[in-house]
């Protein structure tokens, strides 16, 4: 995973709520057994539409998008953080997140920015004059040109993810020992939960 | 010393704690893992690429399900039919070799056993209550019908767990949804849930585990439960919980992988400690009366927009905040609906019953009841019947369902999740609408362009019956 600190740029003005992983990636493009081209087919439905945000000239190559309430909500598919990844979207911004996105997004190097509503609104309106936002992770912070400055929080164990580029998987496989000891406890104690497939 | 009254999901929680670390995160044990062919090739990739094996493969099952087409699986001769779509089919033979090159067990396409992956868990016993259970696939959810923690996770999590049985995790904030009294006559399982998440709104849940609590759902079959708890997500929740008790038990009791014999006991017995205790807190809390649920109905294009077959399509100026405003008029816009319009006057083109929400053997009993000596409406083009599993499907044919169907004009298909999300051949066509009793109103869920009214299956054979959106009390 690429690792995330600091992100500037254009900034997409979405601002709508309830964007469900099935716009942010139809079911179609989930045929792929690929992490990589989603871009292609990301937000689709959306980019069907004439004068869509996604295809305006000002916010091509945006590395921030800003979006209302319960971005990501619906599917688990994370075909959608790498579809976004692979639009070039490092940075999402809005005032809340589906619990499932929001980790997959960070497991893929793309920071979700929680901010309250009128903070949002407000920089939709930066970001609908074609003006750059910078977003620091170290920081936490979100600036503008116009000395706006919001602060947000995270959960530090995604925070240090993002920030050092961590592989989650290689971390917790040199916890095995831990986990051995827990499973060799539950076989004793309890040993159907164990079996599995193999009752 | 007396401990802190404890919520079910915390004392699932507690159970699975393998250590905590100082950031406060948790690395939470997994029991079981249910696997199907759209999340998991990249992970398996991913796998083999770092030259990882799956650490307790036991503890995963292997079950294909969203892209398989509904149609024969097999020719005059037993022999498998192939696949048309070749993306289809590659992503199926990815899981056919990936499984077993891991040591998982597979149940493929051709089996009896085979269905939609959460249909199969609790069918095969492989889901029990007080479990951990995880899949690719964000209506996980539904094995909470038993009493399991069970919830969605992404391609890199399933990686995360095949290579650990682990899962690292931030715990969630319990939540009550608390429905009192009895549900009329005709409401089912589908329009409580339906209205519950029309009251709580798409992201209500967000940041909890919601506990379903009250005596309706203790009168509730195991089937309604896993209804129920399976659209916890389309809520915002992380998870959906049901207390087990005696019918979670009777329903557990014989299935496959389920313990046996004295380990059978032992577990009975641990799972009768799975409940909330006395005046343990919840975060947030909910109440429903179970006397204002009518038969519902979705107009829009998020699980939220609910309404009771008996209302009429919203106006954008009904809803006080902005944001809603426009995206309800979006959603009307989508739907080619018109404000003020009578919910009952809404036509209906196709109609689909199947989906993890309601593709269960009481599902088909209860659509099959209304159309029982009735045919489909003739501006009803498309009917189908996709059955959860080989099992409920068989079953189904014993007790003559299949015939009900048929001669009431619909076609009767091979399990999968077909129409739910369209990633096999069947879709609702662009511009048309579809009763369907599956899960998701969202734009495109069922193919571009289609048009989605989410309802219960006795709802949906209504519809197939009168051509549009009916009170399915009417018919009974």
């Amino acid at each position: 995973m690429q690792p995330l600190t600091r992100v500037e740029g254009r900034a997409i003005p979405l601002g709508l709520k309830n964007v469900d992983t099935d716009i942010i990636i139809p079911a179609k493009w989930l045929k792929t057994i690929s992490r990589e081209g989603l871009g292609a087919g990301a937000f689709e439905s959306l980019r069907a539409e004439p004068g869509n945000v996604f295809d305006d000239p000002a916010y091509k190559g945006a590395p921030i998008l800003i979006a209302g309430d319960n971005y990501g909500c619906g599917s688990s598919r994370e075909h959608a953080a790498w579809a976004m990844l692979d639009l070039g979207i490092r940075v999402v911004i809005a005032p809340s997140f589906s619990d499932i996105h929001s980790g997959n997004a960070v497991k893929n190097g793309i920071l979700p920015v929680v901010l309250p509503q009128d903070a949002v609104d407000r920089l939709l309106e930066v970001a609908r004059e074609g003006l750059e936002i910078a977003v620091d992770l170290e920081a936490q912070t979100v600036t503008t040109p116009y000395q706006d400055r919001f602060t947000f929080q995270i959960d530090p164990f995604r925070r240090d993810c993002l920030l050092g580029g961590l592989d989650e998987v290689g971390l917790t496989m040199a916890r095995g020992e831990a986990i051995g000891g827990f499973e060799a406890a539950r076989t004793a104690a309890q040993p159907w939960l164990m079996r599995g497939t193999a009752a | 010393m007396a401990s802190r009254p404890r919520t079910l999901y915390e004392k699932i929680w507690d159970a699975h704690v393998v250590e905590t670390r100082d950031d406060g995160t948790a690395l939470i044990y997994i029991d079981r893992h249910l696997v199907h062919e759209v999340t998991s090739p990249q992970a398996f990739e991913a796998l083999k690429v770092a030259g990882r094996p799956v650490r307790r493969p036991e503890l995963t099952l292997a079950v294909p399900d969203h892209n398989l087409p509904t149609t024969a699986r097999q020719d005059a001769n037993g022999r498998p039919m192939p696949i048309d779509d070749p993306e289809s089919a590659a992503q199926l033979a990815a899981l056919e070799v990936n499984a077993p090159a891991f040591g998982i067990r597979y149940i493929p396409a051709t089996a009896k056993e085979q269905g939609i992956v959460h249909v199969v868990g609790p069918e095969q016993g492989f889901s029990l209550p007080g479990t951990t259970i995880v899949c690719g696939d964000s209506h996980t959810a539904c094995h909470g019908g038993l009493g399991a923690l069970a919830f969605g996770i992404g391609t890199s999590e399933v990686e995360h767990v095949l290579a650990t049985q682990t899962l690292l995790l931030q715990q969630s904030k319990p939540m009550e949804v608390r429905v009192e009294g009895d549900l009329g006559p005709g409401i089912s399982a589908k329009d409580l849930i339906l209205h519950i998440i029309g009251r709580i709104g798409a992201a209500g849940g967000s940041g909890y585990v919601i506990e379903y609590r009250g005596a309706v759902f203790e009168r509730m079959t195991v089937e309604e439960r896993l209804t129920v708890c399976n659209m916890s997500i389309e809520a915002g929740a992380r998870a959906g919980l049901i207390a087990p008790d005696d019918t979670t038990f009777a329903y557990l009791k014989g299935r496959p992988m389920a313990p046996q014999g004295a380990e059978w006991d032992a577990a009975v017995a641990y799972w009768r400690t799975l409940h909330s205790d006395d005046g343990a807190a919840f975060a947030k809390s909910v109440t429903i009366n179970a006397a204002d649920v009518e038969p519902s109905v979705t107009w829009g294009t998020s699980p939220e927009d609910v309404v009771a077959i008996g209302g009429r399509v919203p106006s954008p100026e009904d809803f006080a905040d902005e944001s809603k405003r426009v995206a309800a008029q979006k959603s009307l816009d989508y739907m080619g609906l018109v404000p003020g319009t009578p919910m009952t006057e809404v036509p209906i083109e196709n109609v689909f019953i199947g989906s993890c929400t309601n593709s269960r053997i009481e599902d088909l009993r209860a659509a099959a009841a209304i159309l029982k000596g009735r045919h489909k409406a003739d501006n009803v083009r498309w009917a189908i019947v996709v059955p959860g599993s080989g099992l409920v499907k068989a079953q189904a044919e014993d007790e003559g369902l299949d015939k009900v169907f048929i001669d009431a004009g619909f076609e009767w298909r091979e399990p999968g999740c077909s129409a739910c999300l369209g990633m096999n051949p069947d879709k609702v066509p662009p511009g048309e609408r579809c009763a369907s009793t599956s899960n998701r109103n969202f734009v495109g869920r069922q193919g571009p362009g289609a048009r989605t009214h989410l309802v219960s299956p006795a709802m949906a054979a209504a519809a197939a019956v009168t051509g549009r959106l009916t009170d399915v009390r009417e018919l009974v």
